[in-house]
């Protein structure tokens, strides 16, 4: 099953299908990885979840907290600033509330 | 005969039930991540983003009405997994039910383990519908009386009450796994269980939560290295000591546990060569399977990727036996699928009771059966449109190329957040539960 391309970068090449759509990737993100589905892809599935990416990210937080010491309290505004913007304590983190609604499958 | 017939032309499918609510306004926690039927199909559980498991049960068949099976009702639903933050890691834990797997009923109560990410749950259901009344010392109402107005003694009488169902977690697995787990399965031997993350499977004894034994690992030393991770794994149905896992290669690996403590060199190897000259940006990720499921016999396995079923028999490492497109007209659709994540999204599928049929869903609500004997397949949709009940499920038909027919709906029309993940066939009969994002249909083949 092929298709041919009509655009005028190519020449009268005929194209799987798949490369077609692969050549329209490569057009809208020119710097797409030189590994594609290798380890950009996992890492990034690794690491769901995360909210620091490292110790080195959370002492920069750290460090961008002590700058900012003039200020006497965390205003409510500031907590809810993204977390690598400062350190997050305990009573900052939004607390997931835990479903205590029941499932809609079980009405 | 229960079991019998597939998505061929002697089967014709009917709408059963729907459960969950009928607005479009979809919470987040009401989204169904997993559907398993129990060993007898007697009991449906299902597990949602939100932590919950709902288990439905079936009615025993009405003497009145023999053409009909038994409607599912809901039997038990318990809070099963909170959403957690592991502080070390600055981790977020999600509480979405990730897998349900039953356990062989052994006694009059019922067991499933329920995992999340980070934590397997062994769950016990139990029916109550006695209690003691008469006691010497209380009232019925449960306070206690004055010991010195006691003048007689009776013996407490068990009473009928009406049916309790109550939920206990009786183990907690947890803190085995660094990295997100994605498959449990039961082993034969229902004294073990394995569970799996992206990179490590772990060997549990049921009784056990404070150990468990690590049996695969594919940590690269340097993470830099990493290539591909672990996407499903399961038990041999009868073989205790055989499981296997598939990647996000392509790859399965079947391990034999007798050979080694630890499974890193696998006994076989499956893989499907691949044509370099089709080779494409995408091909590693469509390959992904993203589902392995052996047959009820334990001969076969079907793998599930992004575009197709594979069928493989253990004893050919070389090439799947039976290939079945799901839906090939998404291949000419990939960069737009690749730029709004669903070509990430994890379709699984599931066998017949007589391994005659295999099915699993797709996008606009559609899912697929395949008929291995009959070579014919069928795709069908889960609507509330083809929701009256008894009504036969019509047949949908994709249009790939230009001239649409009257019923057939376009490529571009297909709504691809509707997909449907997760589908169960009942163990003996042709009852199905397909899961779309928030509600569950059960279908039944026309008696």
């Amino acid at each position: 099953m092929c298709v041919l391309l009509s655009t005028q970068e190519m020449d009268d090449t005929v194209l799987s299908p798949e490369k077609a759509e692969e050549v329209k990737l490569k057009a809208r993100f020119p710097h797409l990885g030189a590994k594609p589905g290798g380890s950009d892809l996992l890492r990034k599935r690794l690491q769901k979840g995360q909210k620091f990416f490292d110790s080195g990210d959370y002492n920069m937080a750290k460090a961008k907290v002590k700058n900012k010491q003039q200020l006497p309290a965390v205003t409510p505004a500031e907590k809810a600033e993204i977390t690598g913007d400062h350190i997050p304590t305990p009573q900052d983190i939004p607390q997931r509330k835990p479903s205590i609604v029941a499932s809609k499958l079980a009405g | 005969m229960a079991g019998a017939g597939g998505g061929g032309n002697d089967v014709q499918w009917c709408f059963s039930q729907v459960k969950g609510a009928i607005d479009d306004d979809v919470a987040e926690a009401d989204i169904i991540s997993t559907v398993e039927f129990n060993h007898s199909g007697e009991l449906l559980a299902t597990g949602d983003k939100g932590g919950r498991v709902v288990i439905f049960q079936q009615e025993l068949e009405s003497k009145n009405q023999p053409q009909c099976r038994g409607e599912y009702n809901v039997y038990s639903t318990f809070q099963s997994h909170e959403p957690e933050f592991d502080y070390l890691k600055s981790l977020e834990i999600e509480e979405k039910i990730n897998k349900i797997r039953w356990l062989p009923q052994k006694n009059a109560a019922q067991f499933l383990l329920s995992t999340n990410d980070k934590t397997i749950k062994l769950w016990k259901i139990s029916e109550r519908d006695k209690r003691p009344e008469g006691y010497n010392l209380k009232e019925e109402d449960g306070r206690y009386r004055d010991p010195t107005t006691v003048t007689t003694l009776r013996v407490p009488v068990f009473q009928p009450m009406d049916l309790m169902v109550e939920a206990s977690p009786r183990r907690v697995f947890a803190n085995a796994h660094t990295y997100h787990i994605n498959s449990i399965s039961v082993n034969s031997d229902c004294e073990t269980y394995l569970s799996a993350d992206d990179l490590r499977i772990n060997l549990w004894n049921l009784e056990i939560t404070d150990r468990s034994f690590n049996i695969v690992d594919i940590k690269p030393a340097n993470m830099e290295e990493l290539t591909e991770v672990i996407t499903a794994a399961e038990f041999h149905p009868n073989q205790c000591n055989t499981f296997v896992y598939s990647s996000s290669k392509g790859t399965i690996r079947l391990c034999d546990m007798r050979a080694s403590a630890l499974c890193d060199q696998h006994s076989k190897l499956f893989e499907e060569p691949e044509d370099p000259s089709n080779r494409s940006f995408f091909s590693e990720i469509i390959s992904s399977i993203s589902d392995v499921k052996f047959s009820h016999s334990g001969r076969y396995m079907m793998t599930r990727d992004y575009l197709s079923v594979k069928i493989w028999d253990l004893n050919m490492e070389s090439r799947p036996v039976e290939t079945y497109q799901v839906h090939e007209y998404l291949r000419s659709k990939l960069c737009s699928l690749y730029e709004n994540d669903c070509i990430f999204d994890k379709f699984e599928c599931c066998w017949n009771g007589n391994d005659s049929v295999v099915m699993t869903g797709s996008y606009n609500n559609f899912f697929r059966m395949f008929d291995r004997g009959y070579r014919q397949d069928v795709t069908l949709e889960a609507s509330r449109e083809s929701s009256k009940p008894r009504s036969v499920l019509k047949p949908r038909k994709v249009c790939t190329g230009g001239k649409r027919k009257k019923d057939e709906i376009s490529v571009d029309s297909l709504d691809f957040n509707k997909k449907i993940l997760h589908t169960a066939w009942h163990p003996q009969d042709n009852i199905i539960a397909v899961a779309t994002t928030n509600n569950l249909y059960i279908f039944q083949d026309k008696l």
